[in-house]
């Protein structure tokens, strides 16, 4: 592994659609087939869980709000497939598919979404709050930033017990504009801890677009105000984010410090449950779209012959079997025991 | 006047004094062109301009502290946190600058600005963006901090706070904001209704009830069941501020009830009620003839399933059966 392909994949132009090579290549990855067929898996299982979440919201079974992850598959699989199994993430509001990209069993998501008594949290957290600390994941935050100082504190732990882990913390553009981004990327810098930070950057925090929130070119050039190394790559390229991400992984665990990694993407629904989206035109979602980061990789795997379309086609089908299934585990799922409610808040 | 809602009634008092007053404008995340999370500040941009209804980066402590320092040198700010949960980003903002500014400096400085904020559980909004956090921010010398029931209130109140020199935190409920149940005729133009001044909402004999907010139109509703199945006749003292704090009403009531009951969303452990309960007992002791009781939220965060959330809850039923356990009628 060379330093170069960072370089090969790090974006200079300013927006993801004034240039891209639309098609992936993958020059350096030592994927196995069925790691990248695996990759496909699960960006169709994230795509679909998300779907029909929509439909519980069209149907009101949603009675808060919650935050739809559609559009921006590549970053969670690419980078979590980058990293190991016992290597900790910490996720936010939109959180759905790091979760399913870490692991998670989409039974107990679909269960915990709707509230249910055997969903990831009893039902006592809902779709923001989803943690499975079995698959290494620190779950979902409300408190835009909230996972920053966690992932410090995680970090931390591995370099206290002298492992060799290392940790994601995937954030919003958004939230590189609070006081927690400035206080966790410098301390984790001082301390040389094993921390990826892995900001997805959607174009807008809410109605906010980057523009509007930030003067810089590059949310990556923030790096020099930290001393640590960071690049922005294309998030809808599954490969590039997987080869960025497991270069920098490496360079983590033999104790170099944490990284910042900017992932070009794009929300393709509105922020939450209502949202009118009075502040983008349609024109530059349809535009975003065409860069649909799991069609642009089942390109790539049905041209280097990974895989065939009817391949492609049977794990979509899959996918989507897979989903409904777990709706309905969740649908016939029972509610929270009432006794519930005051259980959890202390530890015994 | 016009039938409006509690949100609307906001909105109303903001473009009101806003218009009557240069020195006041908006910030806070996301408050332009999208209107706010609930849409409450829909149309001021398009009114105002984007000098004086700014959005923000998300970025709370800067947002306050912004807020605080205008203050101080001339402007009259109201800042909107989208969910009073997010403060918890602003604490130091808020409890060391904006509280205590004026004091350290010998009264010397004013700070005239509010900080608006949506308040609450029953929505369905999880642990993050659901507690009922008055008591915190009562708690802090310095803080006024308002919590209206109704639209007519919520304008009157609202348009007092920003004439108001001093800090206050004006918490609104997210429950009451789209409620046509709830809407009201409010009085068009600018009206102003004192801060410290609570309402009686109810005149009734057998027992009182305080609360704010949400839980007045709660306690209403359980007065009036109670009302019409079985001839109790409850008082219901609405505080519309915390702090300052009403209390010669809340005696007022006792003086007339003997029986005091308390209600309120947020958990019982420490919070704001039991101070209202300390002072009546401090000061009115001899007027009651039973021991006062809160009904309030238990002692978790608000979790966020349906269910669980209600339980989590005060209710109009937990009210009706904490008065009929007072007066021995369960
Ligand atoms: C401290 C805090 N402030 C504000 C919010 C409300 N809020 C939730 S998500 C969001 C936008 C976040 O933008 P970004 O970080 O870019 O993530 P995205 O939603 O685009 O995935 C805002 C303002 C919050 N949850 N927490
Ligand atoms: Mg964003």
């Amino acid at each position: 592994m060379k330093e170069c392909k960072v370089r090969e994949c790090a974006i200079i132009k300013k927006k993801l659609t004034d240039l891209k090579d639309y098609k992936i290549v993958d020059r350096y990855s030592n994927l196995k087939k069925e790691e990248k067929v695996e990759m496909l898996k699960k960006m169709y299982h994230i795509r679909y869980f998300e779907s029909e979440v929509e439909q519980f919201i069209l149907k009101g079974q949603i009675y808060g709000t919650c935050h739809l992850y559609i559009g921006e598959e590549a970053n969670a699989v690419g980078a979590i497939t980058a990293i190991r199994k016992d290597d900790w993430i910490a996720s936010h509001h939109r959180g759905h598919g790091h979760c399913i990209a870490k692991g998670s069993d989409i039974n107990l998501m679909m269960a915990e979404l709707i509230g249910k008594g055997n969903g990831y949290c009893k039902g006592k957290g809902g779709s923001m709050h989803i943690a499975d600390l079995h698959t290494y994941n620190l779950g979902a935050n409300g408190i835009v930033g909230g996972g920053m100082g966690v992932a410090v504190g995680a970090a931390l732990t591995n370099k206290l017990k002298k492992k060799d882990g290392v940790v994601i913390c995937f954030i919003g553009d958004g939230s590189t504009n609070n006081g927690i981004f400035h206080e966790s990327l410098n301390i984790s810098s001082v301390w040389k801890l094993p921390l990826i930070y892995y900001c997805e950057n959607n174009q807008y925090g809410m109605s906010t677009s980057i523009a509007n929130s930030t003067n810089i070119e590059r949310l990556s050039d923030r790096k020099a105000s930290y001393g640590i190394e960071g690049v922005t790559i294309d998030g809808n390229n599954v490969v590039d984010v997987y080869n960025v991400v497991s270069y920098f992984a490496e360079q983590c665990r033999t104790g170099k410090g944490p990284v910042f990694i900017e992932g070009l993407t794009y929300r393709w629904r509105g922020h939450s449950k209502h949202d009118s989206q009075v502040y983008r035109t349609k024109d530059e979602v349809e535009q975003w779209k065409e860069y649909d980061p799991i069609i642009r990789y089942k390109e790539f795997l049905i041209e280097s012959e990974i895989i065939t379309a009817d391949e492609a086609k049977a794990i979509e089908d899959q996918a989507v079997k897979d989903i409904k299934a777990a709706v309905d585990f969740a649908d016939k799922s029972p509610y929270p025991d009432l006794k519930e409610v005051e259980t959890d808040v202390y530890a015994d | 006047m016009s039938e409006i809602t509690y949100l609307e009634a906001i909105r109303d008092a903001i473009r009101e004094v806003m218009k009557e007053d240069e020195s006041v404008f908006l910030l806070g995340e996301d408050i332009g062109l999208y209107g706010g999370s609930f849409g409450l500040t829909n149309g001021l941009f398009a009114e105002f301009g984007s000098e004086r209804v700014k959005d923000t980066p998300i970025s709370e402590s800067a947002i306050i502290g912004t807020a605080v320092g205008s203050a101080i040198t001339g402007m009259r700010p109201i800042l909107e946190i989208m969910f009073s949960d997010f403060t918890g980003c602003g604490w130091d903002q808020i409890m060391n600058q904006a509280a205590k500014i004026r004091y350290m400096f010998g009264g010397k400085a004013k700070v005239p600005m509010v900080l608006r904020t949506a308040s609450g559980g029953g929505a369905g909004f999880g642990p993050h963006h659901s507690q009922s956090l008055e008591a915190l921010f009562a708690h802090i010398p310095g803080l006024k901090v308002v919590m209206p029931s109704n639209p007519y209130d919520a304008k009157g109140l609202f348009i007092s706070s920003v004439y108001d020199n001093n800090p206050v935190i004006f918490l609104e409920h997210k429950c009451l904001y789209k409620n046509k149940k709830y809407a009201q005729e409010v009085p068009d133009g600018i009206y102003t209704i004192p801060l410290g001044k609570g309402e009686v909402k109810r005149p009734g004999k057998d027992i009182s009830i305080v609360a704010s907010s949400y839980m007045v139109q709660k306690s209403l509703e359980a007065a009036e069941i109670l009302q019409k199945d079985m001839q109790i006749n409850c008082e219901v003292v609405d505080l519309r501020t915390i702090r300052p704090l009403d209390i010669d009403i809340i005696l007022e009531s006792v003086k007339k009830t003997g029986k005091l009951m308390c209600v309120e969303e947020a958990c019982s452990f420490g919070s704001f009620m039991g101070e209202v309960i300390t002072q009546v007992i401090e000061k009115g002791f001899d007027l009651l003839d039973a021991p006062p009781i809160r009904i309030a939220g238990k002692n978790c965060p608000v979790p966020y399933s349906f269910i669980l959330e209600q339980e989590m809850l005060p209710s109009v039923e937990k009210i009706k059966d904490g008065i009929l356990n007072m007066l021995g009628k369960n």
